[in-house]
């Protein structure tokens, strides 16, 4: 049972103090079992960003509200992302179509109905009916009240309250049942904007006269989807409720204990999915006449084997971050195994591999997924991989080839005289008009080359043996191996994840500030560039939460970090 | 934006009461006057708009007429238009200036036709597409404002959308399309019985309700949020419009006829996928049109940097542009053409399925105005002046068809103006900087 459906139970079932995950002392909502409407916070504040769920926080939440057995199923809009920024930022920016809300719509239903069903709504509904064939404003509100507070992640305001009790009663009178009614009620909240958005509201900052602060419950949202990619629990909102997420040692203590907990996991999964492009994979597809061992299966696991290597590399093993880049362990599945040619003792499941350094697999860019992603349908793509590498791990976006570029010089892969891609791309780069981007990309994906369009191993190309040197920014190196030293050693590497860790926490690109990602790097070099200490650093930092209003933008909000 | 807070108050006011769907009436747009009557039930038939979207152009030498008017000779990448070409108008000719911003390849073309506006980045639409605006002038009384759909897969290929981080996603999935048509919520307008069902009476009641709660909501908001929510509630407009529709008697419309549930089958860009694909879901859209579902659709064959593939070729149909030899003897690249040729008898596919469909005595496709077009006009050098485009139908004669009409360099969003016009949108310039203008095609008018 999830955690804070484990603490609506509580409420729900005994009124009594709240066990689960409130530490110290049971909330007075808690206690009372309907926590008072709010006027700090709620629809009071100033809102300074509204972030669109994205499709696995809609997911983890439900989960966690209403416990895993709740299914979802839908289809969901995909938010758009801006390029060479994260969907954190494209959410910002992300609003609702009709095909999308007629989509959310239908989720929100099938989720109500479930959750009020005969299996179901005892652990929710803490009250009988007068008559369950009528409405019951009382029993009604003790239902959605502490829902609500889950749902809006914040206390409903009394307008909401009594707005949503309404609702049922409503809805209870022509369909001729109260439970319909908490049904029609609940999948209008699971539809409003203050569900589908993480609303973040601010407040004045006692620090900065005249300047706002995100207030505290905006705070409980940021550190639970940023850390766990999820709804704020009952730790959260009652701290929240205290104030004490604007206190900088409590706030320093929930976060600690957040990345110190399992389930940051699913916020790591999170992260890197998005820093890395995940939903890529989405549309992955290879030609079955080159590739004919792909398949979809193969295509779930390639995804799974650089997540999996990622969470154990940082998180089990609070590993460096840099080594992500060098290490040779890994975990392999049979779809995997047969891809890499290398045995597994289980016909089911994950199980740990290591790779031998002759096998030239260092780090999550030796990997299949990573390999397979960055190249064409049917052959491998040196151009590709490399520009992944500049504008997703070392954050240097690489332009477009210009609108008018010539291809006349472009490579003929039937031609005889040029049967690797090397010498193809060398004649490319010999045209001036065309070197000054493919020497950026280039000599960094040609270190790959003796990995084809799917990651599999291979030493020729068309029957001539592939000469696998590469170089990043003046460093020459050999193959996989070599290109993951380079990328340990180069101080890009770490920048541009302490960068994206900030615009992942604040929606906003890090690109205007310099300074504080520098400042991020430096504490991050500090301690061993461990991924907690830096999630752990942004969570507390006190700019990532201060709001600027630009004067010059005629009423428009914008967060802008302090520089 | 403006609510018929009139009939939600009606709605409500009988929610408990027995005889909801006769005190309904029939919702304005059905009697907008926009059709011609039907013989058989003296309804009006509704003028349909949509568009239809190819990615990497043509080779021009071998697509566009080379004469203008209605007796050009046809080049043999147009051929197979032959058959409904008397339908059927050819553009070119017309520039796309950016006015010094870069040429985003396979980006700026499509989104200069759609929104008369140059990209300055790649951050979504830098504006409203008109077939947005066309659809909140002729499709807000229907279940779907707009339909879109991609027959290559991908949800995010898609030129449809309000500006910024609003896109109106695609449908990709025949069986997902027939569900969401024909499924649950689908009233069959020829079907004698109609009973309203009390949970959706309930349903429309509590949506009217969160429509109240806007006031509450947009209190301080900033603008860019504002936006979103302003976006938020025309979406919840289409959801409110959905449950009226249910709770209203449909008026019988001749030529609906529901078709079969389509069964789950691979999506993905490969070339013959791909042509099952867009025969499915344009089978169902027809429907959808004749049964009066929606009024405004949008159809991306494929995509701009077309992911098309061929079993057995290494490439891509974008890299064959680039990287294919052009064949000096033939005078194109023939790998890279193969695709083209597919695409031109989908669209062919496409407008005769349209045609298909008798309406009194017009057909579908002359009840609607389609228009094709892609993002480059040359791929090989991603060229975006000369772009192709057709138009097809008449929408309900209020076109001239049949023509090749040349733009003589003038701005590409004279098209999105006239088209805009011909369906109703009351504007008499549209497009920013060099692209703005208030020069319809006189051609198209009839």
């Amino acid at each position: 049972m999830s955690r804070i459906r484990r603490a609506a139970l509580a409420l729900a079932a005994t009124g009594a103090v709240l066990a689960g995950c409130a530490t110290d002392t049971g909330s007075i909502a808690a206690a009372t079992g309907e926590p008072p409407a709010t006027t700090v916070s709620g629809l009071s504040g100033q809102v300074v960003a509204m972030r669109r769920l994205t499709r696995s926080q809609y997911l983890n939440s439900i989960a966690d509200i209403f416990g895993p057995d709740i299914k979802v199923s839908g289809r969901f809009e995909p938010i758009v992302r801006p390029v060479h920024e994260m969907i954190a930022s494209g959410a910002r920016a992300s609003s609702i179509s009709p095909a999308g809300l007629e989509q959310f719509d239908a989720m929100a239903r099938n989720i109500a109905a479930q959750v009020f069903d005969e299996t179901h709504r005892g652990q929710f509904v803490p009250c009988a009916p007068a008559n369950p064939a009528k409405a019951d404003a009382a029993c009604a509100s003790k239902v959605l009240t502490p829902l609500g507070r889950y749902i809006f992640r914040r206390p409903m305001t009394t307008a909401e309250q009594a707005f949503y009790v309404r609702q049922a009663s409503d809805a209870a009178g022509p369909t001729g049942s109260f439970y319909k009614g908490l049904e029609l009620a609940l999948s209008a909240m699971l539809v409003s904007p203050s569900f589908l958005y993480q609303v973040e509201t601010a407040e004045p900052d006692p620090a900065s006269p005249g300047q706002l602060r995100l207030d505290n419950y905006s705070r409980a949202a940021r550190l639970s989807f940023m850390l766990w990619n999820t709804t704020p629990n009952e730790t959260l909102l009652s701290a929240a409720e205290r104030g004490q997420l604007t206190d900088p040692a409590r706030l320093e203590a929930i976060a600690s204990h957040m990345v110190e907990s399992r389930r940051f996991e699913e916020g790591v999964r999170a992260f890197f999915a998005d820093m890395l492009l995940f939903e890529k994979f989405d549309e992955l597809a290879k030609d079955p006449v080159v590739y004919p061992y792909f398949n979809q299966e193969l295509a779930k696991s390639l995804p799974e084997q650089m997540l999996r290597t990622i969470v154990d590399h940082l998180l089990t093993r609070d590993g460096d971050y840099r080594e992500l880049f060098t290490t040779n362990r890994t975990f392999m599945d049979r779809q995997l195994a047969s891809l890499y040619q290398v045995p597994v003792r289980k016909s089911e499941g994950w199980q740990t591999y290591e790779f031998q350094p002759g096998d030239d697999r260092a780090g999550i860019l030796g990997q299949a997924g990573f390999l397979a992603l960055y190249s064409h349908s049917g052959r491998s793509s040196p151009t590709l991989r490399g520009r992944a590498i500049r504008e997703l791990l070392m954050c240097q976006p690489v332009p477009d080839p210009p609108g008018d570029v010539n291809f006349t010089a472009v490579q003929d892969t039937s031609n005889k005289a040029m049967p690797t891609a090397r010498i193809r791309l060398t004649a490319h780069r010999t045209d001036p008009v065309c070197a000054g981007c493919h020497m950026i990309t280039d000599p960094i994906g040609l270190s790959l080359e003796r990995f084809d369009g799917i990651g599999a191993f291979r030493t020729t190309e068309n029957g001539a043996r592939i000469d696998y040197s590469g170089s990043v920014d003046g460093v020459d190196f050999m193959g996989a191996n070599g290109l993951g030293k380079a990328m340990a050693e180069n101080v890009a590497t770490t920048q541009c994840v302490a960068g994206r860790a900030l615009e992942y926490a604040t929606a906003h690109p890090s690109d205007d500030n310099y300074r504080l990602v520098d400042a991020l790097e430096q504490k991050f070099a500090a301690q061993n560039y461990s991924i907690r200490s830096l999630f752990l650093d942004v969570a507390t930092l006190p700019e990532a939460y201060q709001v600027k209003l630009d004067p010059l933008d005629g009423g428009k909000t914008s967060i802008s970090l302090a520089d | 934006m403006a609510f018929d807070l009139t009939r939600r108050k009606a709605l409500k006011g009988l929610v408990n009461g027995a005889a909801v769907a006769v005190g309904i009436p029939l919702l304005d747009v059905f009697l907008d006057g926009n059709g011609q009557a039907l013989a058989a039930t003296g309804a009006r038939v509704p003028i349909r708009f949509g568009t239809w979207f190819w990615g990497l152009g043509v080779n021009p030498s071998r697509f566009y007429p080379t004469t203008t008017g209605t007796d050009y000779e046809m080049q043999p990448e147009l051929a197979p238009i032959t058959p409904l070409r008397h339908k059927i108008n050819v553009l070119g000719n017309f520039n796309v200036p950016l006015d010094g911003a870069p040429n985003l390849p396979h980006r700026s073309g499509g989104v200069a036709v759609r929104t008369g506006r140059a990209m300055t980045a790649d951050r979504g639409l830098p504006g409203e597409s008109f077939d947005v605006a066309i659809s909140d002038q002729i499709g807000s009384g229907t279940r779907f404002r707009s339909l879109e759909i991609s027959s290559s897969g991908d949800p995010r290929n898609s030129l449809s959308g309000r500006g910024g981080g609003n896109l109106n996603p695609s449908e990709v999935s025949p069986a997902a399309f027939y569900t969401r048509l024909f499924g649950t919520g689908f009233q069959d307008p020829n079907s004698a019985e109609f009973k309203p069902d009390p949970l959706v009476i309930a349903r429309r009641s509590v949506l009217s309700g969160v429509t109240e709660q806007r006031q509450a909501l947009e209190r301080s908001l900033g603008s860019a949020d504002r936006a979103k929510l302003d976006q938020y509630f025309t979406s919840l407009r289409q959801l409110e419009n959905q449950l009226e529709v249910q709770l209203t008697k449909p008026e019988p419309l001749q030529a609906c006829l529901v078709p079969k549930p389509v069964a789950d089958r691979p999506v993905n860009a490969e070339i013959e996928t791909v042509m099952e694909n867009h025969k499915l879901m344009t089978r169902l859209l027809v429907m959808a049109l004749a049964c009066d579902q929606t009024r405004v659709f949008n159809m991306m064959f494929n995509n701009g940097a077309s992911s098309l593939t061929r079993i057995g070729s290494t490439i891509t149909h974008h890299q064959l542009t680039h990287e294919e030899v052009l064949d000096t003897r033939l005078g194109y690249q023939p790998e890279a053409t193969y695709f083209l040729t597919k695409i031109m008898e989908a669209w062919v596919d496409f407008t005769s399925a349209l045609d298909g469909v008798q309406e009194g005595d017009r057909t579908l496709l002359d009840n609607t105005l389609v228009f094709a077009h892609s993002e480059t006009e040359f791929a090989k050098f991603h060229t975006i002046d000369n772009l192709p485009m057709m138009t097809a139908g008449s929408a309900g004669g209020r076109i001239k068809t049949g023509q090749y009409i040349d733009g003589a360099g003038t701005p590409i969003s004279r098209v999105g103006l006239t088209l805009q016009q011909v369906m109703g949108v009351p504007l008499d310039r549209w497009g920013s900087k060099s692209m703005e203008t208030n020069k319809p095609v006189g051609e198209l008018s009839a």
